[in-house]
């Protein structure tokens, strides 16, 4: 019985795993298309069935008329996320510990009312706000700038930041600032000295999904941003929308997405480790 | 201590505050004005664009279509995730493997990879109806016809975050305790049984956190849409977010836009509330 149930369950296991592979070899084998073997039918093993050509990849650096710029977009993207990443993680780490070692009161708001707060605001379809920041955006004039997208992406990432950390440091024992409280550490110390050094497992988890939230965001980037400022997932969109070369674009999606799929193997980890577990309760 | 304590939740609270409050607060008093392309300002028309909303019947159906694609997707991500993750729980050959690859999908920007599903689906050129084809299928109408844009939709939707499902189910899995085991074994019970009786009543509690987590992002679903059907054809998969981001960003009525997305937002808190009160009563047993 164990044996065949083995071999059904690895069957399974492989049928899924084709289904999630299948966009991404049938991306990378279009990249190698040219407009011929695209429009003759879906093929799918270059050399056999088509002449591969490389011309999808080198559009994407080349300058001029027929070029696309990826490069441009890609640091955009990265320094947007990243800046957003970092500041969300930094004050929602600083508000985590707080909220889970003291005890706050203003009227009838308690500690997790705060939190409440805080993590409810992924409830909030992006579209309810779309309209009110362009509006801000355009008063302080951080339309179409890499300020002002981070501005509206610490608010989109905030709330992860304090939701990973806040269970994070439920789990740290607190007798661990209390000792150095005794040693003569004032609460601000005993954090910076003690608890963030011992913290490394919920800064990586909730740096991670800062990471992959931000990234992957394209509402905000495509209501608010518009030559300047293009990240990936608007540049892709609105390449998609012109004549539609599909060699380019799939060369272009498997850029955009290969490093958060990298985070993946980082994930994994993590998860078998059972650190993961903390953050979702 | 007084002072210590508010240095480190104040930075965060007035930083979130400070973004999230002047635009709610202002989408409440623009949904009472008559904002549109041809005027622009704050007047006050009393509750005409509520009325409006109400008569609105494809804002309302744009609801229902949303509540049957979430229903359909969440629960399929679920089951999906759970096999997956029951599958992979324990050591096997290549388990590490499997887990990473079945990651992927959640950390791949969704508009990227709809762009890529789009020539997937495309009706002559894609794959999609060339395997298809292999097995006898006739050329489905993937996106030119009301039920295919449909499941095209579902299909993406599955592809991109049963990985979310599998991941956090797969955490719990890890960090479940042994003891339980250990008395089903002894009792001799059935592979079956002890996932019945042992495994799923524990693991509810993060089923229910991962279910209302989905549900929350899946209400929010105008990515993928847009992306891929344009909420077509006609307003087949059109969403709540997609049908006011039409009225708000492309005809600019700003005010009946701001009316219809606050509707939006109170309906949608009210239902996961009472989504989430049912699931705790029927997977735990208990209230809240």
């Amino acid at each position: 019985m164990g044996r065949t149930y083995n071999i059904i369950k690895y069957l399974c296991l492989l049928a899924w795993a084709t289904f999630v592979v299948f966009p991404f070899l049938w991306a990378l084998s279009t990249s190698f298309k040219d407009a011929n073997a695209v429009t003759s039918g879906a093929r799918y093993i270059p050399w056999l069935e088509f002449e591969p050509s490389v011309e999808g990849w080198t559009s994407l650096f080349a300058s001029g008329s027929r070029g696309i710029n990826i490069v441009t977009p890609f640091m955009n993207s990265a320094s947007v996320t990243l800046l957003a990443s970092i500041v969300s993680l930094g004050l929602g780490t600083l508000a985590a510990y707080g909220l889970s070692r003291f005890s706050y009161k203003a009227g009838f708001i308690k500690n997790s009312d705060i939190t409440f707060f805080f993590i409810s605001q992924r409830i909030m379809p992006p579209i309810v706000l779309a309209i009110p920041f362009f509006l801000m955006l355009k008063e302080i004039q951080a339309l179409d700038t890499i300020f002002g997208l981070v501005i509206v992406y610490v608010a989109l990432l905030l709330p992860i930041a304090v939701w990973v950390m806040t269970d994070f440091f439920a789990s740290i024992p607190k007798e661990l600032d209390e000792m150095a409280m005794i040693d003569g550490c004032t609460p601000i110390g005993a954090f910076f000295r003690v608890v963030l050094p011992n913290s490394t497992a919920g800064l990586v988890v909730a740096g991670m999904f800062c990471l992959i939230f931000g990234w992957n965001d394209f509402f905000f980037a495509f209501i608010l941003t518009f030559t300047e400022t293009q990240l990936l997932p608007v540049a892709i969109v609105s390449l998609n929308s012109s004549v539609t070369p599909w060699w380019s674009l799939s060369a272009f999606a498997l850029i955009s997405v290969t490093p958060l799929a990298l985070i993946a193997i980082v994930v994994e980890r993590f998860m078998s480790r059972g650190s993961l577990a903390g953050a979702f309760r | 201590m007084l002072k210590s304590k508010h240095f480190f939740l104040l930075p965060a609270l007035l930083t979130l505050a400070a973004i999230i409050l002047f635009p709610l607060i202002f989408t409440v008093r623009v949904s009472f004005s008559s904002w549109d392309v041809y005027q622009a300002g704050l007047d006050y028309i009393g509750g005409r664009n509520y009325a409006r909303l109400m008569e609105d019947t494809r804002f309302w159906e744009s609801l229902f279509r949303l509540s049957g694609m979430s229903f359909i997707t969440v629960t399929l991500q679920y089951v999906l995730g759970f096999a997956l993750a029951l599958a992979v729980w324990k050591d096997m050959a290549g388990g590490r493997f499997f887990r990473i690859l079945f990651l992927v999908p959640m950390m791949t920007t969704p508009v990227v990879m709809s762009v890529i599903w789009r020539t997937v689906f495309h009706e002559s050129l894609g794959p999609a109806n060339d395997i298809l084809s292999m097995v006898g299928i006739g050329p489905v109408p993937w996106l030119s016809s009301a039920a295919g844009a449909f499941i095209s939709v579902v299909i993406v939707e599955v592809w991109q975050w049963t990985p979310f499902m599998f991941l956090l189910l797969l955490a719990g899995l890890v960090s479940l305790p042994r003891e339980p085991y250990l008395a089903a074994a002894i009792d001799g019970a059935s592979p079956a049984r002890t996932f019945w009786q042992v495994t799923f009543p524990l693991m509810a509690p993060i089923s229910i956190g991962a279910i209302i987590i989905r549900l929350i992002e899946a209400s929010k679903i105008m990515d993928t849409v847009y992306v891929m059907t344009s909420g077509g054809p006609g307003t087949a998969t059109e969403t709540p977010s997609y049908y006011i981001y039409i009225r708000g960003l492309r005809e600019f009525q700003v005010g009946y836009s701001a009316a219809l997305s606050l509707a939006y937002l109170v309906l949608m808190i009210i239902i996961l509330t009472i989504i989430a009160k049912l699931l705790m009563r029927f997977l735990v047993g208990k209230d809240d």
